[in-house]
């Protein structure tokens, strides 16, 4: 059921990379879409957390959080800084152990580092002693460079693979963060407000492109921000985390490809929202 | 327009190099005349003409080659062995606490003594034969390495060490990848340093005992009243030392080819 929802809505992304493609990205959307349709295997895969709690000596972070992440799904939490939310997300990729509760990825329980979960930082933290083609391909697994290659014509950048870090933008550099995470095919992506240092514009356009690149490869993504119609235009599902707990569930059924507070459903849910935070 | 500026620019940097010269350059005139005229006695000090004159004599008859390779041998031998144990002390220090607690404190003591005062000592160990200067040179060089690597390493910036860890590095590729590139310009700084006191280790080693080397060559030259020598032998020192020098600025600027500092003007331009 699941497969064939996302074979249809790839369609749909297929449609509209030929109709509608933004000025800044279009010709590196036009050209990887149709290589990428088949070379898809919906590997996402489902994160389960059961009464996870976190705490710093006194100070409780997260208490008793119960929740379930679909396979494939596109789930955005929302909070103010400080509520735990980033927390939440060390503890999934497995940087830091929580003070009870399990969680689980796929079949298995989660209990240091994963391979198949990657972490997008608030900064890109690229190395800047190897060009951009060798910080993508930093797990120097077997076959690197091809693949490291592949993820950074994903993301647009094939042409800078043999630059320094140094001379990338903002936007750049988070783009070839996202190529990095890319290349080992993670089952689950993890993004701490990835876009939360870039302009408005070219924030727009890392929205485009992860909404594309997670409609091609199907990881399942938890995205972090508090930026309320952020989250409103990529994700499926939005919670909000106030005081450690989960304030609010809550589904967003709009059509995709979105765009930004186009509609008034989508600021509807953002008032929703908001008023949760 | 453009023109113009790049010719005003050439000239200004032509102005730069003649005034960046001049004064050197007026000494070393007006040290001549004072010499032909008699005011400084040459056998407190030859004029420039002599030592340029010793200078391709001695270059010639191979004198001076034979003992600047001896004295850059016992440099280099020692740099090699005392930066090297400076250099594993401060990346099991940087890396490991338990290693810091044990190393650090008896380092940082060590590093307070004048190893020039060891001279007398060294001369009871090891004679005054090769192994004594190797051994002051080796203990001079060993601490800015050792203090640089610990701080270089130290100083790694902990959220791409953290970054390596979630992209699955394991402890040699985080190492090799990421520590050891963090602290390289440390590192590179703190062999400057080392590259300095092995040569003015080695000047005082030569100085007192010794049967070849530089050092040798110009006290060899002091008992016949060789002034000449003597001052060529300083002007090589200051040549080794400047050699020295420029040859970690190259590896500088090949090993830190990814530092927004050593890259040309044109490409740090771009950046948008």
């Amino acid at each position: 059921m699941r497969d064939a929802a996302s074979a249809l809505r790839l369609h749909e992304g297929a449609v509209f990379q030929e109709t509608d493609t933004a000025p800044h990205d279009a010709t590196t959307l036009r050209e990887v879409v149709p290589r990428k349709q088949e070379a898809r295997t919906a590997n996402g895969k489902a994160v389960q957390l059961n009464g996870l709690s976190k705490s710093f000596g006194n100070r409780r972070v997260l208490s008793k959080l119960d929740l379930a992440i679909p396979a494939g799904q596109l789930l955005a939490i929302v909070g103010r800084s400080g509520c735990g939310k980033s927390t939440l997300l060390r503890l999934i990729a497995g940087l830091d152990q929580p003070s009870a509760g399990t969680i689980s990825i796929g079949d298995a329980r989660v209990q240091s580092l994963q391979s198949n979960v990657r972490l997008l930082f608030q900064d890109a933290r690229l190395l800047p002693w190897h060009r951009v083609l060798g910080n993508v391909g930093i797990a120097r697994a077997n076959g690197w460079r091809e693949s490291a290659m592949a993820a950074l014509a994903d993301v647009g950048l094939a042409d800078r693979a043999n630059d320094w870090p140094a001379v990338l933008s903002g936007g750049q550099s988070q783009r070839v963060a996202l190529a990095r995470a890319l290349v080992s095919r993670p089952g689950v992506l993890l993004l701490d407000e990835p876009f939360g240092a870039l302009d408005a514009l070219t924030r727009m356009e890392m929205h485009r492109l992860l909404e594309r690149i997670w409609r091609e490869h199907g990881f399942t993504t938890v995205l972090i921000t508090h930026d309320v119609a952020e989250a409103v235009a990529l994700a499926d599902r939005v919670i909000v985390i106030r005081d450690g707990a989960i304030a609010l569930d809550i589904p967003v059924d709009l059509p995709r490809p979105r765009r930004e507070a186009a509609d008034t459903s989508a600021v509807a849910l953002q008032a929703r929202i908001l008023e949760e935070v | 327009m453009a023109h113009q500026t790049q010719l005003r620019n050439a000239g200004a940097t032509a102005l730069q190099i003649v005034a960046s010269w001049a004064l050197p350059i007026g000494i070393v005139v007006e040290w001549e005349i004072a010499s032909r005229s008699g005011v400084i006695s040459t056998r407190l000090l030859p004029a420039p003409s002599a030592v340029a004159a010793a200078f391709w004599e001695n270059l010639r008859n191979g004198t001076l080659l034979t003992h600047a390779a001896i004295s850059t041998e016992r440099a280099l031998k020692g740099l090699a062995i005392g930066g090297g144990i400076g250099f594993i002390l401060g990346v099991l220090a940087g890396i490991s606490r338990p290693a810091e607690t044990v190393f650090d404190s008896s380092m940082q003591m060590l590093r307070n003594v004048p190893h020039l005062a060891m001279i007398p000592l060294v001369i009871l160990w090891f004679g005054i034969g090769e192994e004594a200067k190797i051994f002051l040179v080796a203990v001079g060089t060993a601490f800015p390495i050792y203090l640089n690597t610990f701080h270089g390493i130290r100083t790694v910036d902990v959220r791409l060490i953290e970054m390596a860890r979630v992209y699955g590095l394991g402890p040699l590729a985080l190492f090799w990848r990421v520590i050891l590139p963090g602290a390289l310009p440390s590192i590179l700084v703190g062999l400057r340093f080392s590259l300095g006191i092995m040569w003015l280790t080695l000047i005082v080693a030569e100085t007192i005992s010794a049967s070849s080397g530089i050092g040798y060559m110009t006290m060899n030259a002091r008992e016949f009243l060789q002034t000449d020598i003597v001052v060529l032998g300083i002007i090589v020192y200051a040549l080794l030392g400047k050699l020295a020098d420029a040859l970690t600025r190259l590896i500088e600027t090949r090993a830190l080819a990814w530092h927004p500092a050593y890259q040309p003007a044109a490409t740090r331009e771009a950046v948008p």
